[in-house]
């Protein structure tokens, strides 16, 4: 559903939070600039939110900033969104215990969902989790702990007005606009913000705020800032689909390039808002009575990702790094139908050595002429 | 929403030793309800979880129609298997499963069913030798090739023995090093083709072990006008979850946990044999 | 640098004979500040269950004297520094059927393999620091156990990290090999989302390079990693050294990274001389 768009006077968004509650979010989330960072934490109130804070995002390098003015969205995304709150970085998936007689009983963790809110999310934040829920929530074995996560989140979008330099999602199709996937989605004015509806739910909560009508020149102006970002964003995939491309140069001497240079440290699987992977790991207690059973996130960086007892699929870097990158922009095509980046440009402004995968890209599929 | 993680208790009903690191485990379900409901076919697997210490992937030998324990046959190489190597008839594991595709049953009725394996990859084949075996009239001729690295890596000499012994089957080994009282073959499981008399168009072949070995193999089977669309192979990767969604197992496009182990040559021709995936 | 298997093997068939036995350990000290040991100490409760489920037959540090004993599980502390350690040493190999050595002194040399570098030796420096240096019977070298006897299990760190010593010890009651993660540190201090000092500060963390095990500690407190669990597997130092000279550092700033706690480590090693030839 897209409902009409109203108008959120800037003094409001603290009733914008009230109400939120007042539906049953016991927990609102929202961004707050922490150790020198945009990170989403729980919100008190709308003061929490980073007023006239700005970003500065280059391979490698991210900086908080000064600015002016009494916007609070005007930043491009910190280091995680909505990954750790559907696939958690770590979490018991089961517990077995053992009785005197040697029998095993296996339990659930028990590990339940709170109702949350988060404000602020990204239109690749939003393509992302679409993402991740196909991998997690595909048949025949949906994780239910993802559904309960998943289920458990209400989305406020806020359309992307001040992508960085390291952004490309408008090359990827998947933002700066949120299109779909939110429950309320925002646009940020100077005085204020033009709220659309996305779901039912969504539409229940604003109701609560009695907002009127955004006019056409306010409308107008928020389509304007985000047609605005997708122009401004200097970064870019060559295509939306380079699987052709990239399984033709698996043997690439550019792999050796890159691999002299990638630490193999694993942050931009971290901090890759669609990366899955993860390992298990059972955590006994010292008397031997019962056992936890953790996932924990892992990353094709890691040794243990390819480790086969005699020897590692993916022993040289070189082999790690292209498994990821190849993962993200041409296998993900057979496997989920569309390529596994949406263009937010975390890998590229997390990586400790600035490795730019639109600048890999770039090299590897160069023609071998030029 | 079931939670496909969480394992069910099974029973140690049975221990065999094959060898001094080869083990058999028959185990039973203790919830009887389980037991009533679970069903495989040849070459799927199951997660085995020792308790305290980890799961591990292992694939089923057990008739899918036999209502008695799954059984799985162990090689112990690292810290899960040879913890499960000091398991006693009674002791308790987890298992969860089972999972994959198997071998392609319906496809191979009628025809003849060519297994070929090298080193100690054969429990996966292992399942579909004995399917074969316990239908025999709907299928052709059965021949089994299996090359070792040493005349005593044979774990399942005492059974090729008696498979050898069927009708309509054929068994041929071949050790890439000989030893006073091997009967067999020396050298690559590949000089064993020429001698089994491989009907290209009948024959489907089933293949297991190192992947060097397989792709050697087909190598050698294309050569001999088997089309690529006969050809079926089971390949091992890293797994942690076995249901999707942990990543390690995959091979460029797959997850070998779902789309494989078992895969059709074709699907994984351009896979097979690069490194690093 | 091949990549370490993640096994041991052969020690736990030994470790595995006595199955019915309650299981006798031992826990030696070498070179050290003491500092691995109170990872035992300072267990508190889990020491208590500790007593329960085995024999300590030598624990100088926490009461229990017997050196000499014969045992199935020896933890080892500190680096082999002098002739009387040297053959210490093969004494504690020679009885015990599985050896741990824990901690940055026995798995790498520690701080005091800063000596190693000396081309002098180090009597010139127990001159310059003790009254009466002929009291003092010390090697030229600080090294690690393993250069000396067969080391079965490795827990790195300075100190080592008290839940990875009790996991370690649990598995190996359970008669398997205990995992040994030699991951990067940054793959569990992303899984804690702490905001990375390097990229956000500047700041030259050693995270990409070092073993992981201390649960991300520096930068939850957004300090940079000073590498105290050694190398991680494949470790990139080359390039990790190269950023961090485009962060602003000298050369002998960037030499002096690799240069600390793990300085006698391979792969610090050979790092720390390519920038030492710099300067
Ligand atoms: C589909 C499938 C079927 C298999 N069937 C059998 C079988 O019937 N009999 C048998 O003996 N072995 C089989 N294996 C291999 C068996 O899973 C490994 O030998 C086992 O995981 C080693 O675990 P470990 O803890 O003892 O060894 P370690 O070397 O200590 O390994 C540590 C961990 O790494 C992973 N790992 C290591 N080697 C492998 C491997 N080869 N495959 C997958 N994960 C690995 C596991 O998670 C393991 O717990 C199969 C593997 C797969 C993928
Ligand atoms: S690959 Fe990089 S840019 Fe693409 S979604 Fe992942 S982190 Fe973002
Ligand atoms: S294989 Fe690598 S790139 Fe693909 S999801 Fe896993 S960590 Fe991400
Ligand atoms: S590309 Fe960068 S972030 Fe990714 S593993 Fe390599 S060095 Fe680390
Ligand atoms: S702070 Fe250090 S350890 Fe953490 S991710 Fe950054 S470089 Fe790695
Ligand atoms: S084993 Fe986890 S995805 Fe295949």
């Amino acid at each position: 559903m897209q409902s009409m768009a109203l108008f959120l006077p800037r003094p409001s968004l603290d009733a914008l939070i009230q109400a939120l509650r007042a539906c049953g979010y016991e927990r609102v989330l929202g961004a707050v600039a922490r150790d020198g960072a945009i990170t989403l934490q729980a919100l008190g109130s709308a003061s929490d939110l980073p007023v006239g804070v700005r970003d500065r995002q280059e391979p490698g390098h991210y900086r908080l900033e000064r600015g002016e003015g009494e916007r609070c969205f005007a930043w491009a995304n910190g280091p995680q969104a909505l990954k750790p709150l559907t696939f958690a970085p770590r979490e018991t998936l089961w517990r077995c215990e053992r009785d005197a007689e040697g029998r095993l009983v296996f339990q659930d963790a028990g590990e339940r969902s709170v109702p949350t809110a988060v404000i602020g999310v990204r239109a690749c934040d939003l393509a992302a989790l679409k993402i991740q829920e196909r991998h997690f929530l595909k048949a025949p074995y949906p994780d239910p702990r993802y559904a309960d996560r998943r289920e458990s989140l209400f989305l406020v979008a806020v359309h992307c007005s001040h992508p960085a330099s390291t952004c490309f999602c408008a090359s990827t199709g998947d933002g700066p606009r949120a299109e779909s996937g939110f429950d309320l989605a925002l646009s940020e004015l100077d005085d204020g913000f033009v709220v659309t509806a996305g779901t039912e739910r969504g539409a229940a909560v604003v109701e609560r705020l009695e907002l009127d009508r955004a006019s056409p020149e306010q409308k107008a102006e928020a389509d304007a800032e985000i047609d605005a970002a997708a122009q401004r964003q200097v970064r870019a995939l060559p295509s939306r689909n380079l699987r052709e491309g990239l399984y033709a140069r698996l043997e690439h001497p550019h792999w050796d390039q890159v691999g002299r240079r990638c630490l193999s440290c694993g942050n931009c699987t971290a901090v890759c808002p669609t990366c899955f992977c993860h390992a298990e790991q059972d955590e006994p207690v010292l008397d031997g009575s019962h056992t936890d059973h953790l996932r924990q996130w892992d990353s094709c960086f890691t040794a243990v990702h390819s480790y086969m007892g005699h020897f590692l699929v993916r022993e040289e870097t070189r082999l790690r790094y292209r498994q990821w990158l190849t993962h993200k922009l041409a296998s993900w095509h057979d496997q989920y139908g569309r390529s596994g980046c949406v263009g937010c440009g975390r890998c590229i402004a997390w990586c400790p050595v600035g490795i730019d995968i639109t600048a890999e890209v770039a090299a590897l599929l160069e023609p071998a002429d030029a | 929403m079931p939670d496909p993680d969480r394992p069910v208790e099974v029973e140690v009903v049975d221990r065999v030793e094959e060898t001094p690191t080869i083990y058999t485990l028959h185990l039973r379900f203790t919830d009887p309800g389980v037991a009533a409901s679970y069903r495989s076919r040849p070459g799927q697997f199951n997660m085995l979880y020792l308790y305290g210490v980890g799961e591990v992937p292992i694939s089923i030998v057990s008739d899918p129609d036999f209502d008695g324990p799954v059984e799985h046959t162990i090689r112990s190489v690292g810290r899960v298997t040879r913890g499960m190597e000091r398991l006693q008839v009674g002791d308790r594991l987890g298992l969860r499963g089972p999972y994959g595709r198997g071998w392609p049953l319906e496809d191979a009725e009628d025809r003849d069913v060519v297994i070929v394996t090298g080193g100690l990859g054969c429990a996966p084949v292992v399942s579909m030798i004995r399917y074969v075996l316990q239908r025999r009239e709907r299928f052709g001729r059965l021949t089994i090739l299996q090359g070792v690295k040493h005349t005593d890596d044979l774990i399942w000499r005492r059974q090729y023995e008696s498979w050898q012994r069927l009708p309509n089957t054929q068994v041929l080994l071949a050790a890439d090093v000989g030893g006073p009282n091997w009967p067999y073959s020396v050298g690559k499981v590949t000089v064993l083709f020429d001698r089994a008399g491989i009907d290209p168009e009948r024959s489907i072949v089933m293949l297991c072990g190192p992947e060097i070995m397989m792709k050697a193999s087909i190598e050698r089977l294309l050569a001999l006008n088997v089309p690529a669309e006969s050809l079926w192979l089971s390949i091992e990767r890293n797994m942690q979850c076995g249901v999707g969604h942990c990543g390690h197992c995959q091979v460029g496009p797959y997850f070998v946990c779902q789309d494989g182990p078992v895969f059709h040559y074709p699907a994984l021709r351009s896979w097979l044999g690069v490194t690093g995936f | 640098m091949a990549t370490p298997r993640l096994t041991v093997t052969d020690a736990l068939d030994r470790l595995n004979e006595r199955p019915q036995a309650r299981p006798r350990i031992a826990v030696h000290k070498f070179s050290s500040c003491d500092g691995c040991q109170l990872a035992f100490i300072n267990a508190g409760e889990a020491l208590l269950q500790l007593a329960e489920l085995v024999d300590i037959v030598h624990f100088a540090e926490a009461g229990p004297m017997d050196p000499e004993a014969a045992v199935d599980l020896a933890f080892v502390e500190g680096s082999i520094s002098t002739p009387e350690e040297a053959e210490r040493i093969q004494t504690v190999r020679a009885n015990t059927r599985f050896l741990v050595s824990i901690g940055a002194c026995a798995t790498s040399g520690g701080l005091q393999a800063l000596r190693n570098f000396n081309a002098d030796g180090a009597a010139g420096w127990t001159e310059a620091v003790y009254a009466q240096p002929e009291f003092i019977h010390s090697l030229d070298t600080a090294t690690p156990v393993a250069e000396h006897v067969k080391v079965d299990l490795e827990l790195w760190g300075c100190p080592v990290n008290a839940r990875q010593v009790f996991q370690a010890l649990r598995q190996l009651l359970f008669g398997v090999a205990p995992v040994v993660d030699r991951d990067k540190l940054c793959v569990e201090c992303k899984r804690q989302q702490h905001v990375c000092v390097l990229v956000a500060k500047g700041e030259p963390c050693m995270g990409p390079v070092t073993h992981t095990g201390c649960g991300a500690l520096c930068p939850a407190f957004g300090r940079d990693c000073y590498a105290c669990f050694g190398p991680a597997e494949n470790p990139n130092t080359a390039a990790l050294a190269r950023r961090f000279e485009g962060l602003g550092l000298l050369p002998e700033a960037v030499a002096r990274r690799f240069h600390l706690i793990n300085s006698h480590a391979p792969a610090f090693r050979t790092e720390w001389l390519d920038w030492q030839e710099r300067t």
